[in-house]
């Protein structure tokens, strides 16, 4: 499968509305921290950290960027400070040690199927592996009492997704209107759009991602 | 500016005024020593709105809650990362075949509790749910007439200036909504095409959000963060509805505030609440105590005030204290049409069809849904996508970048009343020491074939509207059930006005009174209930049988 993304709105950019009534003080604030102030590993050790790392890429590929939208780092940070979803599945462990033990059996997956790091495998590799819990046909003994499917789905990449499309740069390319207050919106209807919302590229997004 | 997540603001004889910037408002305060009329724990859509009417009725009320007091204007990112904050986020061990999802999802921790971050879907019940087992054979009655409760609506509608459509195709016929309907969006008229081919009715979603100026409040301007918290005060929540009328009525609320037990007497009555705030354990005394923490919080509290006259829990002599644990079923299915639709526009849900909530030929199942139009934020999207499929990879992104030519369906679908379905005490704790709780539910049988049916019939309202590449959701939403009111205290936690059947001053007020759940989002009912309760207490105290 190609690697390339297909941006459907490359004159957009949901940062040249920061200084417009879209954005208030405090959306201004959350985001600038969230542009410039990545954490530094303090949970995962530094093997969990390669395979995570890992794993944060082949979920969301982004082969464009020279400065990839960093996820791993907030992932780490959430589960330093212990803050929880809310919601912890009665069967797999409380989300700190699920995440440690996670990492590590992918580890351990990669190892018994591979004799190499999941970090080291190439990306077909790592996606069969990734696909493969989600099957829950994983077979490296780390895995015992740690369902990969809930894992993997419920766990890791809800995790994932929630922070990449907390990102501008995610923002940007589905060509979401981004932060709205106190400005919102006005033209409500099908195939209207304010004029600062995003352009979209014709032909249209459905036709050029799903030909018929 | 202080932390509201760890500094006091309704404290020193002031609380957040909410709607000027900096801004405060005189506020009551009582000494934990008094005895208040009332101590209310929790402060949504049943605390909040019960301490606002027993305040205003002369009561002496104290109104407690874990979470911040929140000042919009100021706190509220247009961002769903950071409004993380609005949420219930402490650990819920979640169990059973179909384990519920917490935090986000459904519960709140703010002054003003779910309704700060709820997508203000205002509906009412049909009359026939209050008597589901003797006029449509299933689940439980309710001990209460649904005229009463449809009276308390309009009153409850008229306290949020709701706003909603001229004449609703469902149910009795009911009066103008306080507030003109809202332009509905793209979205929402995707639904409108699909019913109409499919020959059902559809209307404008009744909504707790301003079509108009009320106050110190603007109008709705379509940002569509509702679920993440408005930043404008256009939604009515009882964050800037109940709670200033309860402050303005001389209720003191204390933010911050976790209640860890309800303390008994000697003679079978309650006393007080035990509760934490700002690093301190406290007692509160009070003539009557109110539980209002939500269908989990409620049930954990009373079974963690076990004493040894009541061993299994606080009026629990039933043994129905967490049990019929109820959620709506909430499945949906997603499209993409030639349209851009930009469903991130406006409120949430827009458009809605309760014809298989009012039509009960042809189901192989009992109970209702409603459904309803789709505008979920980016990550809330992609966090069902990727639970639901396993998607991931550069088809992920790339079908994340289909987002502005998305719509979907999605149902509130009722739950059978189930004992299995439960909320218990774990031997965990959280960081007060206090149990966490651990959850078990599975759909039923029935529950199954009821949004099985949804699924089917949302795909044939799409595709008639242009949809492709259909995508199936599974998930729930809401908490009800667990203090079932009832008419006999043999199989049932209260009465009518949610006071236990085995402490006379201990009562109930919030989702968890609900013996069944109906196809509809709850917040207006429990709002009717608090109405009616507070009502109920005045007129009892009228006759010295408080």
């Amino acid at each position: 499968m190609s690697e390339q993304f297909t941006n459907l709105y490359p004159e957009y950019d949901v940062l040249d509305k920061w200084e417009t009534p879209s954005w208030n003080e405090v959306t201004r604030s959350v985001v600038q921290k969230r542009l410039h102030e990545i954490p530094e590993r303090r949970f995962f050790n530094e093997q969990q950290w390669l395979t995570l790392t890992a794993v944060c890429d082949r979920i969301i590929p982004q082969p464009e960027r020279s400065q990839p939208v960093p996820i791993a780092p907030w992932i780490d940070a959430r589960l330093f400070k212990g803050q929880g979803t809310g919601t912890r599945y009665a069967s797999l462990p409380p989300e700190q040690e699920s995440w440690r033990r996670g990492m590590d059996a992918i580890e351990a997956e990669a190892q018994h199927r591979y004799r190499r790091s999941f970090h080291r495998l190439d990306r077909v590799e790592q996606d069969r592996l990734l696909r493969s819990m989600d099957n829950n046909e994983v077979e490296a003994a780390a895995w015992q009492d740690l369902p990969s499917k809930s894992f993997f789905r419920h766990v890791v990449l809800r995790a994932v997704v929630e922070i990449y499309y907390a990102h501008p740069a995610a923002w940007s390319e589905i060509g979401f209107g981004g932060p709205a207050s106190p400005r919102g919106y006005v033209r409500l209807d099908a195939n209207r759009r304010d004029q600062w919302e995003a352009i979209e590229q014709k032909p249209a997004a459905a036709q050029r991602l799903y030909p018929k | 500016m202080s932390n509201p997540e760890t500094d006091l603001r309704a404290t020193n004889g002031r609380a957040p005024d909410v709607f000027r910037r900096g801004a405060w408002v005189p506020m009551r305060e009582y000494s934990d020593d008094e005895e208040v009329d009332f101590a209310v724990v929790g402060t949504g859509a049943g605390g909040g709105t019960l301490a606002a009417r027993l305040a205003e009725h002369g009561f002496k009320v104290v109104a407690l809650d874990a979470g911040p007091f929140w000042r919009p204007l100021e706190d509220f990112a247009s961002d769903e990362k950071e409004q993380n904050k609005l949420y219930w986020l402490q650990d819920r061990i979640s169990g059973g075949q179909h384990p519920i999802e917490f935090g986000a999802n459904n519960s709140g921790r703010s002054v003003g509790g779910s309704t700060v971050h709820f997508q203000m879907v205002a509906l009412r019940w049909r009359p026939e749910w209050f008597a589901a087992r003797s006029k449509l054979g299933y689940g439980r009655d309710w001990p209460i007439d649904w005229r009463e409760i449809w009276r308390y609506y309009a009153e409850a509608e008229d306290a949020l200036k709701i706003s909603g459509p001229i004449s609703y195709p469902w149910g009795p016929p009911r009066g103008r909504y306080p507030y003109r309907a809202h332009e509905i969006n793209a979205a929402g008229l995707v639904l409108a095409k699909g019913a109409e081919a499919l020959g059902v009715k559809w209307a404008a979603v009744p909504l707790s959000t301003l079509s108009a100026p009320r106050g110190k409040a603007p109008p709705c301007v379509y940002r569509g963060f509702c679920k993440v918290g408005c930043s404008t005060n256009a939604k009515q929540s009882v964050l800037n509805t109940f709670i200033p009328r309860a402050l303005a009525a001389g209720a003191e609320i204390r933010d911050l505030a976790t209640v860890s037990q309800i303390e008994m007497g000697s003679g079978g009555r309650a006393t007080g609440l035990v509760y934490h705030r700002q690093g301190q354990w406290r007692r509160q005394r009070a003539r009557h105590v109110v539980v209002s923490g939500y269908a989990i919080e409620t049930p954990r509290l009373l079974l963690n005030s076990a004493t040894a006259q009541q061993p299994q829990g606080l009026a629990n002599s039933s043994g129905m204290v967490g049990k019929c644990l109820m959620t709506h079923a909430n499945h949906a299915v997603w499209g993409v049409m030639e349209d851009e639709i930009r469903w991130y526009k406006g409120p949430p849900s827009m458009t809605v069809c309760e014809h298989w909530n009012y039509e009960d030929r042809g189901k192989d199942f009992h109970g209702g849904y409603a459904f309803m139009s789709q505008g979920p934020l980016p990550a809330d999207h992609a966090k069902a996508l990727v639970s639901n499929t396993g998607m991931f990879g550069m088809q992920l992104r790339q079908h994340m970048a289909l987002y502005n030519h998305m719509a979907g369906l999605k149902i509130v679908g009722e739950v059978e009343p189930h004992e299995n379905n439960r909320i218990e005490l774990s031997d965990q704790t959280d960081e007060l020491g206090i149990p966490l709780p651990r959850i078990t539910f599975s759909f039923s049988e029935n529950d199954q074939r009821l949004y099985k049916h949804s699924l089917q019939f949302m795909r044939r309202a799409l595709e008639s509207a242009g949809a492709s590449n259909l995508i199936e959701t599974a998930s729930t939403a809401h908490l009800m059930g667990t203090c079932r009111m009832g008419t006999s205290a043999s199989d049932s936690v209260t009465n009518a006005d949610g006071r236990t059947w085995d402490i006379p001053n201990l009562w109930i007020c919030d989702g968890s009174l609900f013996p069944t759940c109906g196809g509809v989002n709850p917040s207006m009912t429990i709002y009717a209930l608090a109405l009616r309760a507070a009502d109920r207490i005045k007129a009892l105290a009228g006759r010295g049988e408080l």
